[in-house]
């Protein structure tokens, strides 16, 4: 039953597996553009590449894209199983005894609904919601039902804060945690947590598909993953969505009534969320051509550094990061800079947490678990295209999300306000608005 | 232009040196680039490992044993990149990652060897190939317009439990497939010099073969 619910390389099969079951078609197929991967649905040309091949003795092209998982060429067949899942049902295996708040109870309830009915919904959670216990009620009833779940997330970090948290509140379901070196790796459970990545080794294996990608950034969507979760799920299956920042074309949908959707505008402390400021601070790149910042950034950085309250400088480039770090460090040692493939990242990380780096000058919103309790925020070049709605809208979300300290100062330094500026400021005002008509808020 | 190696975005500059050169523009962006170090400054002079001594004692060892390789060359450091970027091209496959070494295997390359040599590249085990598709070494010595000759054959099948008991008392990992390297100047070509075991091991049978003036070069200096 090895092969049930997946598509695997030829390459990877060392087993026999039942012909009657298994459908075989090309890994590469090709399309008046190039080429085309239909395991991952790469049709970047950039991303093929040929080479004289051993094993087929011609010059053969493969993808580059998904290669992580093991090269798909036009030698390598993928394998795919037709034939039955095959399901286990357990007896109401929820063990929490937590309570979710008004908000977190009706989209509960509306996920519970969508599951049952093998429908699609958004769920729309500011960040800081607490919208993983928002699931919970549903998963107890797929798994009631003997269906499978899987909860996708776009970053292995992710997928290693959320299985342990899964499975201590469904600790009776056999699970897996699906990662680059996981050891669960082609494991068919009840309920599967997994990367985007690993999913594409699944072919409609799953009844409840959930796909979690709040706090993405700077990791933009990719368009592989919908296409992987779309793969990997059932013909008939639900498709729970979670976001904190759907894009333009769903929150247009949302409102015109076009797609399912419930919204969680408020977080689980009842405190609104910080609005962020606009701040002129001139041709920043000019002035750095020169060695030097606008003299609001420095003076933000001085009142932080002498009232010792901890921040994050958000930066738009790694060059630049890189570049500034040493150039603020003159001034003050407590200053460090990290960046997504930084390998000093974990370590960094912990300092700051541990309050021994007052300024975090980063290009990247870190680990979900880095809730750092009383901080402040800057965007600095915020009118920089890296910085889209999305993105300034879960900066944003790092700020005030302990119920200790609810507040927070979010400035955004720009050389020109852009729409997705304008558009995450509306977007927070607007959550804030609906919380408050909602009776959400305590103020 | 999209990196080689991170996929990213990049703008190359095209410098006046480099159209009148017509130097190809970087497949990588400056940013993975930094992160390869050519073995430069103080290296044992017969192995390429980052040395005060003119001669590391391993070399002198070998010395001792008679071995008749004269020098191995390497490129690149072994640094936690070099290891990651190994990684996709040899076990996951990724063929084209080979043209991020191209321009600076054929500098250091025409830097220490003349023209006259012939290239041997350390062979797979028929089934190792058969998974990978490609054998790295010869991917490596692709990139040098110089004729190749499969002299070796490897005998050890790569995965222990495969060998047979004489072998696995013999230690042996080649032998010579008969192709003509009588009075030839050769360089052995592999991915990695690391104990230097299989290079050394290599030169000895060609050496016996009647090939003179061996030499190797690796990509990777670990
Ligand atoms: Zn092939
Ligand atoms: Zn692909
Ligand atoms: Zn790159
Ligand atoms: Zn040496």
């Amino acid at each position: 039953m090895y092969m049930a619910g997946k598509q695997l390389l030829k390459s990877e099969l060392s087993f026999p597996y039942d012909e009657k079951y298994v459908q075989v078609v090309e890994s590469i197929v090709k399309t008046k553009k190039g080429y085309r991967c239909v395991r991952c649905d790469n049709e970047d040309q950039q991303l093929f590449a040929s080479f004289p091949c051993a094993r087929c003795g011609r010059i053969c092209t493969y993808c580059r894209k998904c290669i992580m998982m093991g090269r798909c060429s036009e030698c390598n067949p993928l394998v795919i199983w037709t034939g039955p899942v095959p399901s286990t049902s357990f007896s109401s295996p929820l063990k929490w005894s937590g309570k979710l708040s008004p908000a977190q109870q009706l989209a509960s309830d509306e996920v519970c609904h969508a599951i049952d009915r093998n429908d699609s919904l958004l769920v729309w959670a500011v960040c800081g919601a607490g919208k993983t216990e928002v699931l919970f009620a549903g998963i107890n009833m797929a798994l009631s039902q003997g269906k499978r779940v899987c909860i996708a997330a776009p970053r292995t970090d992710v997928v290693l804060e959320l299985a342990p948290r899964l499975a201590s509140v469904f600790p009776s379901v056999d699970m897996a945690a699906l990662y680059g070196g996981s050891q669960d790796r082609g494991k068919l459970a009840s309920l599967t947590v997994s990367t985007t990545h690993q999913l594409l080794r699944y072919y409609r294996a799953f009844d409840v598909m959930i796909v979690d990608e709040v706090d993405a950034f700077p990791y933009s969507v990719d368009p592989m993953l919908s296409y992987a979760v779309e793969r990997a799920r059932k013909p008939t299956s639900s498709l729970i969505y979670l976001t904190a920042t759907p894009n333009e074309q769903w929150q247009s949908e949302v409102k015109r009534g076009k797609r399912k959707a419930v919204t969680i505008p408020a977080r689980y402390h009842r405190r609104p969320l910080p609005v962020p400021t606009f701040e002129w601070c001139g041709n920043w790149k000019k002035k750095w051509r020169h060695n030097r910042l606008p003299s609001c950034v420095v003076q933000w950085v001085n009142e932080h550094l002498e009232r010792n309250k901890q921040a994050f400088f958000f930066v738009p480039y790694i060059d630049f990061l890189q570049q500034v770090v040493p150039y603020l460090q003159q001034f003050h040692p407590h200053i460090e800079g990290v960046h997504a493939e930084d390998p000093k990242r974990k370590e960094k990380v912990l300092a700051f947490r541990r309050g021994q780096i007052s300024i975090l000058v980063t290009t990247t919103i870190l680990e979900r678990g880095v809730t750092v309790p009383n901080i402040d925020v800057a965007v600095f070049g915020a009118e920089q295209p890296i910085f889209t709605e999305s993105a300034l809208v879960q900066i944003a979300g790092r700020v005030g999300r302990s119920a200790q300290y609810p507040t927070g100062d979010i400035r955004f330094f720009h050389f020109g306000k852009t729409k997705a500026m304008l558009k995450a400021k509306r977007h927070i005002v607007s959550m804030n608005d609906e919380a408050r008509k909602r009776g959400l808020i305590d103020e | 232009m999209k990196c080689l190696i991170c996929h990213d975005e990049w703008m190359p500059t095209m410098s006046f040196a480099m159209l009148l050169t017509l130097r190809q523009a970087d497949v990588c962006c400056p940013r993975c680039r930094a992160r390869f170090i050519r073995l430069e400054g103080n290296r044992c002079e017969r192995c390429s490992r980052l040395i005060d001594q003119a001669v590391c004692e391993d070399c002198i060892a070998w010395e001792k044993r008679k071995s008749v390789l004269k020098q191995n060359v390497s490129v690149y450091m072994y640094n936690d990149w070099m290891k990651e970027v190994m990684n996709r091209f040899k076990f996951r496959g990724d063929y084209a990652l080979i043209e991020a070494f191209r321009h600076d295997v054929r500098t250091v390359f025409s830097k220490h060897f003349s023209s006259d040599v012939c290239l041997v590249p350390i062979p797979l085990s028929p089934s190792r190939l058969a998974e990978r598709g490609f054998n790295q070494a010869e991917a490596i010595a692709s990139l040098l317009p110089l004729p190749m000759i499969f002299a070796l054959r490897r005998i050890d099948d790569e995965k222990q439990s495969k060998k047979t008991r004489r072998e696995r008392f013999t230690g042996r990992k080649f032998c010579i497939t008969g192709e003509n390297v009588a009075e030839k100047r050769i360089v052995i070509v592999d991915d990695i010099y690391t104990t230097g075991a299989t290079v050394h091991e290599a030169a000895k049978l060609l050496y016996d073969a009647g090939a003179r003036d061996i030499s190797s070069f690796t990509l990777v200096r670990s």
